[in-house]
């Protein structure tokens, strides 16, 4: 063998030549071949997965509006119309774009819901974690510009709305609005601008799930349990046994998914994005998309302008450093008696602001969003810190193996001696 | 069991891999899965990415301007106009006497796409052609009285050199065919529509 080259294990010629000199075979057969995966997932590890498909499938869709979309004020509702009507198959590449969208934060918000019941984003997986957090707020950000490509009266007036936001940073906020809009109102910059970010970012969201997916290929998955895998009775090679059970999942999701595009595809979109743009006349009320709901109840449930903003960012931001508010070293809530309960509190609390941030901005609604909001925050800022300390985990269980195989599976050698992460 | 009761039936069914006792040509269950699962999953990719494909033929509102109607009647003999059809200029030509003598007399052998006139149009005064040079796409001069018309007295393509007769056929330069009638018929004796 030549020096230079790497050393292939590959035998198909054709393979091995390739192989020998970037050598990705072998990377995407140590990466999602044989690459150890504990043996204990349960369903909420394909979520990964899915979001993964997901944004292929809003890549390629995007791809294919965007040949057919024009991005001007007068003209960009109609091509969205034509794409409706007369273009091959628009109206089904266009559903499944906009249901995609929904699909993407259904999927991405059981993800990070995993992350939290399991710990997954404690030591040493934190980085893996802030990254996640980094591709919501991406996601987040391409989905609103999306939203306001129809220039429907939704698209228009969430714009409008969305980008005052900044108008209430002190002394430069009006300036940055102006800025932001390219002109003294949501208008053809506006729009133009928002088309080619929302076409960049997807594939900054690839970058950052890139690095995402190598900073979880350092650490290894965490699982149900919230131990470290042992050795090798812990774990199975990802491919088949993974691929297999991340295929079941798609396939599931799938139905979901063709089900929304299929029977029910403006269900969780505003009829009022079918009525075009109209600068002079506000929709009575007007609604973030669903997956906003939450974050735009926090906002409204704050009687200052700064605050709200403050608040609705910190929503977010607050996710950044839970690894460090969260003292407690047991990962899994199936080992935390009281942090179990308070979760799941907590999940109950987040439907609670979906549902407050649809409805109208008074009486009971905004005493329930600000109640809501502050057990949102509480639950990070104070309950995480103190159940660190006053806490009493169950006991850990020895291993992987040992917890799923009832108590039957070999003892990995000297683990038995050893004591547990924290019991 | 089903195996005992009838022996006969299917066995590539109801034997697994290396059961030893099987040729070549019979096959293992996972064969038969593998290949059941692989049509499926071509069957579902193939209906996944024609409506991708698909989407950028033409939509139904390009369908629907592919036919333009042209009146003839202020067009006076030895005038040509161009019109506009599927994004493409098409020469319409009033040609004169001289010019239909000119474009029988032509003995097909000295024609590198060999066509008579008569081929090439409905109504002899009439000459419809698509204005695209078959060489690489350029549209040929030839239209205004002012312009260049080869040495043919048909159109001259300025970017390679392309001569077409009276007729649109080509007959010197780089241009392999002649020029393009469309699909076009007499809507009345002043009227044409074109596709």
């Amino acid at each position: 063998m030549a020096s230079g080259l790497h050393e292939s294990s590959f035998t198909n010629p054709v393979v091995r030549w390739i192989d020998q000199r970037m050598p990705v075979f072998t990377m995407m057969q140590k990466e999602y071949g044989t690459f150890p995966t504990p043996r204990n997932f349960n369903y909420f590890w394909n979520f990964g997965a899915l979001a993964m498909i997901n944004l292929m499938i809003m890549i390629a869709t995007g791809i294919f509006l965007a040949m057919n979309y024009t991005a001007h004020t007068s003209l960009a509702f109609d091509s969205v119309e034509r794409i409706m009507r007369d273009v091959n198959y628009g109206w089904l590449i266009r559903y499944v774009h906009m249901n995609g969208a929904s699909m993407f934060f259904i999927v991405v918000l059981i993800h990070v819901w995993r992350g939290m019941y399991y710990g997954s984003y404690k030591k040493p997986r934190e980085l893996l974690w802030i990254l996640g957090v980094v591709i919501f707020l991406l996601m987040m950000a391409t989905a609103f510009m999306g939203y306001v490509l129809p220039w429907g009266q939704m698209s228009f007036w969430g714009a409008t709305v969305i980008t005052n936001l900044f108008s209430a940073i002190p002394l430069v906020g009006n300036s940055i609005v102006t800025l932001l809009w390219g002109g003294f109102s949501v208008d053809n910059p506006t729009l133009n601008r928002f088309f080619s970010l929302h076409y960049l970012l997807p594939f900054v969201i690839t970058g950052v799930v890139f690095l995402h997916v190598a900073a979880l290929h350092i650490t290894g998955s965490n699982n149900p349990l919230g131990i470290e895998p042992k050795g090798p009775q812990d774990t199975l090679p990802f491919h088949p046994y993974y691929t297999i059970k991340d295929s079941v999942g798609i396939v599931v999701y799938l139905i979901v998914f063709a089900f929304l595009v299929f029977f029910t595809p403006n269900y969780l979109g505003h009829p009022d994005n079918y009525i075009p743009a109209n600068p002079l006349s506000t929709p009575a009320h007007i609604v973030p998309e669903w997956y906003f709901l939450p974050f735009y109840a926090i906002l409204r449930a704050v009687p200052n302008k700064l605050g709200g903003v403050l608040m609705m960012f910190g929503a977010i931001a607050v996710l950044f450093v839970l690894p460090w508010l969260d003292r407690s070293p047991v990962r899994s809530m199936r080992f935390r008696p009281i942090a179990k309960w308070l979760f799941l509190l907590w999940t109950v609390n987040f439907f609670v602001l979906m549902w407050a941030g649809g409805k109208p901005a008074e009486g009971l609604y905004v005493v329930i969003s600000r109640l809501s909001t502050a057990y949102y925050f509480a639950y990070f800022l104070v309950i995480l810190p103190l159940l660190g300390k006053i806490e009493r985990p169950l006991p850990l269980p020895e291993s992987i193996s040992r917890a799923v195989l009832r108590g039957g599976g070999p003892l990995p050698g000297g683990a038995a001696a050893k004591p547990m992460e924290k019991a | 069991m089903a195996e005992t009761l009838a022996p006969s039936s299917a066995p590539e069914l109801g034997q697994t891999q290396g059961g030893g006792d099987h040729g070549p040509d019979q096959g293992t269950k996972r064969d038969f899965l593998k290949l059941v699962a692989g049509s499926f999953a071509a069957v579902g990719v193939g209906a996944i990415v024609w409506p991708f494909i698909h989407s950028m033929n033409p939509a139904k509102d390009v369908l629907a301007l592919a036919s333009t109607d042209v009146p003839l009647g202020h067009i006076a003999e030895g005038q040509a106009v161009t019109v506009m059809w599927r994004g493409k200029p098409v020469f319409v030509r009033h040609r004169t006497g001289a010019e239909i003598t000119e474009a029988k007399a032509v003995p097909l052998g000295e024609l590198r796409d060999p066509q008579p006139d008569s081929a090439r149009v409905q109504r002899e005064p009439w000459l419809v052609v698509l204005g695209v040079c078959t060489h690489l796409g350029c549209v040929p001069l030839g239209q205004k009285p002012t312009d260049a018309r080869g040495d043919f007295g048909g159109w001259f393509c300025p970017c390679h050199g392309s001569h077409y007769d009276t007729s649109g056929r080509i007959r010197r330069g780089p241009a392999p065919a002649n020029l393009t009638v469309p699909e076009y018929n007499f809507t009345s004796d002043t009227q044409i529509r074109i596709g």
